[in-house]
């Protein structure tokens, strides 16, 4: 090793001022220079990204914002006539396609009087999965037994009626009331249904075993349509001959069956990543199967698996927009059919970015708070 | 624990009663769920045949001789009104394969690219592939499908205003008119040479790899492939043209009165179907491109280079084929997706299978069960070979550890 005593070193008071940095080195002129510029391919890259931007955004705001009509003219405003395409300047977006029939985009063909009820069961919906996912806030476990046990039965009661309440039946529901509705049912029931799946496939009784990974496999095998199109026209054939079944019901146990599979898989992930301590542990204690599952496994595994869970239920939302194949009027579906009404012929592409980001939104929302739980739940877990 | 220190209570342990034990409530279990599936498919199936006996429809496939009588907007084998189901439905197969296979070869270049784009040191590239990735993965593909048939192809002019994409391409409302290849008698000596490139390839290489497992001596492998595959078929064509023979003959499509005449059309239903799903599923492929290369160490490479490997080698032989063991199997899972969001051409009114059989042909025939059980067979067996493929090649790749 070196002896640095002998090695002179100038006073503090003769030390000339540090100089700044040089600007290729700190700075926003480093920063192009390192992440922009840094070779020629590089450059080359930069340059194309530029001109991708410079064609693309303008064109965008141009034709969405600036171009775009917002408002409704006056004659339309006084009731003399119906607004239509005409209305709009011709390059750029016609919002007020939207504006017109944005009470149908949502409803559907829900009557007029009676659209409160949806709008109530959205409130307390959103209010009681908002009251789940926020971590700051009380009452976990009463907002869990309203989530699952009272809400379904009085949503259904708000938006199907009986009971004092007018009856709309479901050929009515349509927009993005029905969208939600699908997602809605189709995890509630899912959830479950996925789980005990699950729990069938890592069970070691040959025949549950077996029948779940049947069940599982042949769901996930085939894609999504021939599912809906199978419940469509197959469930009646089933069914006692006489018996009608709603057609959204029909679709509803397709989309069900469906999602669950899926779901299926993702609980098996975490069940898997549960290590067989746990089940001894439980085991010694004398618990049973059951209670096992109930008290020491599954509350793992579900905490586990909560982030693919929530990225399948993004992609059963996004799923949704099948049904028009059995032609119920889901939001897309709705939104098409309107910009095919004579008044609005050339909306097509409006109503379609319309939808878009409508959908974008929401699932990027839920994609984010997916990865958020990631980050979230991956410290405890993680193996050093 | 008290009860453990009694001992009339361990001798009563020690004779477990059968209905506690655990296999006979297995096999209990076992009994009743097997009992209730019988019951319920008894109850089902008897429905169904004495639904349909009551619509006078039984149970057959003799339907599938009959003649199917429709038109079918594309198809890749004859076709005319004379034709039988069977026929019909194969056309709707080599039609979703055709699909598939385009949107896969696509999906996995555009996805490879935006893929490596994300991972770019270049932040504007980087943050461009990301915003890609985002918004193409987060929109439903019936949208965007949507949006690329009735938003956009639809809209296209009509032919006599076609727009020229390429000389002797154009694109209007009817599809996209490329010129057709007529291959000539020249083409067999251009794949007879291909096919010996090939060969020789595969020779080539086998003995640079021996030679430089024993000497350590290296080759130019890739030129070498290059210049067999490429070049030899490229030679003989030019041969062939030298000596005044053809290989290749194009039929533009021209513009005759209102119609475009020769050359091939794609229907603007597969440029949409096509379109949708490869950028949809370029999204999700240049996820896991990205997320297979972030997974290889960066250990690897400093090994590499400590090695003194230079930069090409290290990505090629020891970045890239890690980052493949963790690519292929998830990618495999998007091609099998491709196959089955392909399904979507119901929409948008391409003749696939799905929109084909289980679409028209149940329609016209009335036959539900027996068109979904072959649809479903159908789909099933695609699962089946792909998820065999993935298992193979998971063995095939697999890390032998010490």
């Amino acid at each position: 090793m070196m002896d640095t005593s002998n090695i002179p070193t100038s006073p503090p008071e003769q030390r000339l001022p540090d100089e700044a940095a040089p600007i290729t080195v700190v700075g926003p002129i480093a920063w192009l220079r390192t992440n922009l510029f840094s070779s020629p391919l590089n450059s080359l890259l930069t340059v194309i990204a530029v001109a991708i931007l410079v064609v693309v955004i303008p064109a965008i705001i141009r034709w969405g914002f600036l171009h775009a009509t917002w408002t409704f003219p006056q004659d339309v405003l006084d009731g003399v006539r119906k607004a239509s395409r005409n209305d709009c300047a011709a390059d750029g977006a016609c919002w007020i396609f939207v504006r017109a029939r944005f009470g149908q985009f949502i409803f559907g063909f829900y009557p007029m009087d009676e659209r409160w009820r949806p709008i109530l069961t959205f409130i307390l919906t959103f209010g009681a999965v908002a009251g789940m996912l926020i971590e700051q806030l009380p009452f976990k476990r009463a907002n869990a037994i309203f989530l699952f046990g009272i809400l379904p039965f009085l949503a259904f009661w708000l938006l199907f009626g009986g009971l004092g309440l007018e009856i709309v039946p479901t050929r009515m529901w349509g927009g993005f009331m029905l969208t939600l509705v699908l997602a809605a049912v189709g995890i509630v029931l899912a959830l479950p249904l996925g789980i005990f799946l699950a729990l069938g496939r890592r069970s070691e009784l040959p025949v549950v075993h077996l029948l779940s990974v049947v069940v599982i496999e042949f769901v996930r095998g085939v894609p999504l349509i021939t599912v809906l199109f199978m419940a469509n026209v197959m469930l009646p054939l089933f069914l006692p001959p006489g018996t009608t079944v709603d057609p959204l019901l029909r679709i509803l146990v397709g989309f069900t069956v469906f999602t669950a599979a899926y779901l299926a898989e993702v609980v098996r992930g975490g069940l898997q990543a549960i290590g067989r301590g746990q089940y001894e542990g439980a085991a010694s204690l004398g618990l049973g199967y059951w209670s096992m599952m109930r008290l020491i496994v599954l509350p793992q595994a579900l905490r586990i698996s909560i982030p693919a869970i929530v990225n399948t239920i993004n992609g059963s939302f996004m799923d949704t927009t099948l049904v028009a194949v059995v032609g119920l009027y889901d939001f897309l579906n709705i939104v098409r059919t309107g910009s095919r009404d004579a008044n609005w012929i050339g909306t097509e592409i409006d109503g379609f970015v319309y939808c878009a980001a409508v959908y974008w939104v929401i699932c990027y929302g839920m994609s984010r708070y997916s990865v958020h739980l990631e980050r979230k739940l991956d410290t405890g877990h993680k193996k050093h | 624990m008290t009860d453990i220190a009694d001992p009339r209570r361990s001798r009563v342990e020690s004779a477990t009663p059968w209905w506690r034990d655990e296999r006979w409530r297995g096999i209990f279990a076992q009994v009743m769920t097997v009992l209730i599936i019988i019951v319920v498919m008894g109850f089902l199936v008897t429905n169904m045949i004495a639904n349909r006996e009551a619509q006078g429809r039984p149970f057959s496939y003799d339907f599938m001789e009959n003649i199917a009588g429709f038109p079918v907007a594309m198809s890749l084998i004859h076709l005319d009104l004379n034709s039988t189901i069977t026929r019909v439905m194969v056309a709707g197969m080599l039609n979703t394969a055709l699909a598939g296979v385009i949107s896969i070869i696509l999906a996995t270049i555009v996805g490879f690219i935006v893929g490596i784009a994300r991972l770019s040191p270049n932040y504007l590239m980087a943050r461009l592939a990301a915003a890609y990735i985002e918004i193409f993965r987060n929109i439903p593909l019936l949208v965007q499908l949507s949006f690329w048939y009735f938003g956009v192809l639809k809209l296209m002019p009509q032919q006599k205003d076609s727009i020229s994409v390429f000389s002797g391409a154009y694109l209007n409302v009817r599809g996209l008119y490329l010129p057709r290849p007529i291959p000539e008698s020249g083409m067999l000596e251009v794949f007879i040479a291909l096919v010996v490139g090939i060969v020789a390839t595969i020779v080539v290489r086998r003995w640079a790899t021996r030679r430089q497992m024993e000497t350590g001596q290296q080759f130019h492998k890739f030129w070498a492939s290059l210049a067999l595959i490429v070049g030899l078929p490229l030679i003989t064509w030019l041969a062939v043209r030298l000596i005044g023979g053809e290989v290749v003959n194009w039929e533009y499509p021209v513009l005759q009165g209102f119609n475009f005449q020769g050359g091939v059309v794609i229907l603007p239903e597969l440029n949409a179907l096509v379109i949708g799903l490869s950028m949809y599923t370029a999204a999700y492929i240049a996820e896991i491109v990205r997320g297979g290369i972030q997974a290889v160490s960066h250990g690897q490479t400093e090994a590499a280079m400590a090695l003194g490997l230079r930069r090409s080698w290290t990505l090629r032989q020891v970045i890239v084929p890690q980052a493949l063991r963790i690519i292929v199997p998830p990618l495999t899972s998007q091609y099998l997706n491709v196959v089955k969001n392909s399904t979507l051409a119901v929409f948008v009114g391409f003749p696939d299978f799905v929109s084909l059989f289980t679409g028209t042909v149940l329609n016209q025939t009335g036959r539900e069960v027996e068109v979904v059980a072959i649809t479903m067979v159908f789909y099933l067996v695609i699962s089946l070979v792909i998820s065999l493929f993935m298992n193979w090649y998971n063995k095939h790749i697999a890390l032998v550890e010490r």
